[in-house]
């Protein structure tokens, strides 16, 4: 044990940050892969991360091949993990990384230093504020952002409202009007500023369509009003450029706004520690391996970019604690150290893809965004000579595509480029 | 005369199109092989999804109960079957106002037959005893 600070530093083979369902697939990959020095630190009192209010039902179809709760998915990881007596601190945050891989942890208010071989970054993501995106109008109470508001509802028992407006349709805001609209709350309307939905459309279909809840697309908020409470919003329709067009100009009376405008990866620690990071993803850049550009350091689930399907999350997570673990058994060096890296390119209609370079000595999963919706595309994939070519019925920018890459396909060339065709 | 009614299935993610071919009876038209009239679906619970839809709409639901004496204040629940969506209100009167005592766990039953339906109300949460 070396000494920091005059406080004790602890040296570890892996340490995972964050013990939703990245953070828990994560390790006990790294343990089944025979490193058995894995230390998991999860700011919260309990385990599970976000799953544990999201209690609709819809998580592990790929995974279990049956349609659980979020509660329910993170149970059963949450069981093979104790099973596995991985190490543990829950009510732990992590305050600190370095490029070198020390992990500053707080324990009620008690500092510890964590020298580790390998670090998997697992903190999830949050939700964007209005703050974020900057509504005009007063500050009065009954404005939160939809997760918030889940969180009160379903684990603090707190109704936050009786008569609600929603901007954003992402899925998490659908979620809520319909759970709302159960509580006996009516919910008077779901404003879209683009001219699609960026929720499923099985959530428009059993959230919203079911209840006979409208959804206004090309429309913002733009006005909050109300002195204490919220009194009702101001909503208006964009034109192409999203500016509001004053003439259409409304007035919703409403004493909640929920906001579900978007997830950022909470990143903090991984640019402290020197990552590169991808702006469009918001998370680290990764190679096939999910190494970060910092060796040791390793990326999955929503902080490395924003999932749709929990199941992803795992598979994603497992692969990231099984490279995580060879990379310590090898001596803390890449598996694949030395090879050239091929980088991947978001062409045409692509917003992002993940990796964004592969060593090309494995087969991977190549996940992506699409910048619209679509239908009846071609997904191409593209080294060279070389391609893949993914017919998708329907593509939508709010769900992830996945798509099995061959190393024969994967390897040679400098640029790998892909596209909707 | 028949009409197109598209539907969106909900029973997985993937959330297929699905339309299907209504004849004046309100019923899915059958071809001469008995083959019902359902385009869109990727798998054969769509089809089956789409039946159901046309004659009774079944929905799955979810909410949290308040527990006492609990290391968490609520336990998340469920339903186990799908009901008819004209009974989600009636069964939903049922779950709020109900409390319960940990512990809880997950797959207890918290209220059978709800609303007088085929389906029980579950806990998807475990909640221990408080220390
Ligand atoms: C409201 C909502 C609804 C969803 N609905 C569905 C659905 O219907 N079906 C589906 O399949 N998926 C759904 N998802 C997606 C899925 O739940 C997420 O993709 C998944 O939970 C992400 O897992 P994660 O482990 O990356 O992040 P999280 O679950 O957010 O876990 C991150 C953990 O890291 C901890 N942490 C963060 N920073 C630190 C730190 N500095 N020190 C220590 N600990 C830290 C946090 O406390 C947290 O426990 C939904 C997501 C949300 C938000
Ligand atoms: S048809 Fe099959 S794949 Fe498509 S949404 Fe329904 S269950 Fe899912």
């Amino acid at each position: 044990m070396s000494e920091k600070k005059g406080i004790q530093t602890v040296q570890r083979d892996v340490v995972v940050i964050g013990g939703g369902p990245a953070g828990l697939a994560a390790a006990i990959a790294v343990k089944e892969a025979g490193v058995d020095d894995v230390l998991l630190v999860e700011r919260d009192r309990v385990l599970g991360g976000i799953l544990n209010q999201c209690i609709h039902d819809g998580f592990g179809l790929h995974r279990f091949k049956e349609a659980l709760s979020g509660p329910e998915y993170a149970a059963r990881y949450i069981q093979s993990f104790r099973e596995k007596k991985i190490d543990v601190m829950e009510n732990a945050i992590v305050l600190s990384l370095t490029g070198d891989r020390v992990v500053e942890v707080s324990t009620r208010g008690k500092l510890q230093y964590i020298q580790a071989k390998a670090v998997i970054l697992a903190m999830g993501c949050r939700e964007r504020t209005r703050g974020a995106i900057s509504i005009p109008g007063s500050r009065p109470s009954g404005v939160y952002t939809a997760g918030a508001a889940q969180n009160l509802m379903n684990l603090e028992n707190i109704m936050v409202g009786k008569r609600v407006a929603i901007l954003g349709s992402g899925d998490i805001g659908l979620i809520m009007a319909r759970r709302m609209t159960l509580e006996g709350a009516k919910v008077e309307s779901v404003f879209e500023l683009l001219p699609y939905s960026s929720g499923l459309p099985r959530n428009i279909q059993q959230c919203l369509n079911d209840y006979d809840i409208p959804l206004f697309l090309s429309t913002t908020v733009t006005d909050i009003v109300g002195k204490g409470r919220l009194e009702g919003v101001k909503v208006a329709q964009v034109g192409e450029d999203r500016a509001p067009i004053a003439s259409t100009e409304r007035f919703v009376p409403c004493d909640t706004l929920l906001l579900s405008v978007g997830l950022i990866p909470e990143n903090e620690l991984t640019r402290e520690a020197g990552v590169e990071m991808d702006p469009i993803t918001g998370g680290a850049v990764v190679d096939d391996t999910f190494m970060t550009s910092v060796p040791g350091i390793f990326s999955c689930g929503n902080v490395l970019h924003v999932h749709d399907l929990v199941d992803w999350v795992s598979m994603e997570s497992e692969q990231a604690g099984q490279h995580a673990a060879a990379y310590v058994k090898a001596g803390a060096k890449p598996a694949a150290a030395g090879a050239a890296k091929v980088s991947i390119k978001p062409g045409d209609g692509i917003r992002y893809t993940l990796p964004q370079s592969v060593s090309g000595g494995q087969d991977f999963i190549l996940s992506m965004r699409v910048t619209a919706p679509w239908r009846d595309r071609t997904v191409v994939v593209r080294n060279g000579e070389k391609s893949i070519r993914k017919k998708m019925v329907r593509l939508h920018p709010a769900e992830m595509i996945r798509v099995k890459v061959g190393k024969e396909v994967a390897s040679g060339g400098n640029a790998m480029e892909v596209s909707v065709e | 005369m028949s009409t197109t009614k598209e539907l969106t299935c909900v029973v997985c993610p993937n959330g297929c199109t699905i339309a299907v071919e209504l004849g004046a009876d309100g019923k899915i038209l059958v071809d001469a092989e008995g083959k019902p009239a359902i385009k869109g679906s990727v798998c054969k619970r769509g089809d089956e999804w789409a039946k159901q839809e046309v004659e009774n709409p079944m929905r799955t639901i979810a909410s949290s109960v308040p527990v006492s004496g609990g290391d968490s204040l609520m336990a998340s629940v469920r339903t186990n079957r799908p009901i008819p969506l004209g009974k989600v209100m009636a069964v939903m009167a049922e779950v709020r106002g109900r409390t319960v005592t940990a512990p809880v766990a997950i797959g207890d039953v918290i209220i059978a037959n709800p609303a007088g339906t085929d389906t029980d109300i579950i806990a998807t949460r475990n909640v221990a005893k408080a220390s």
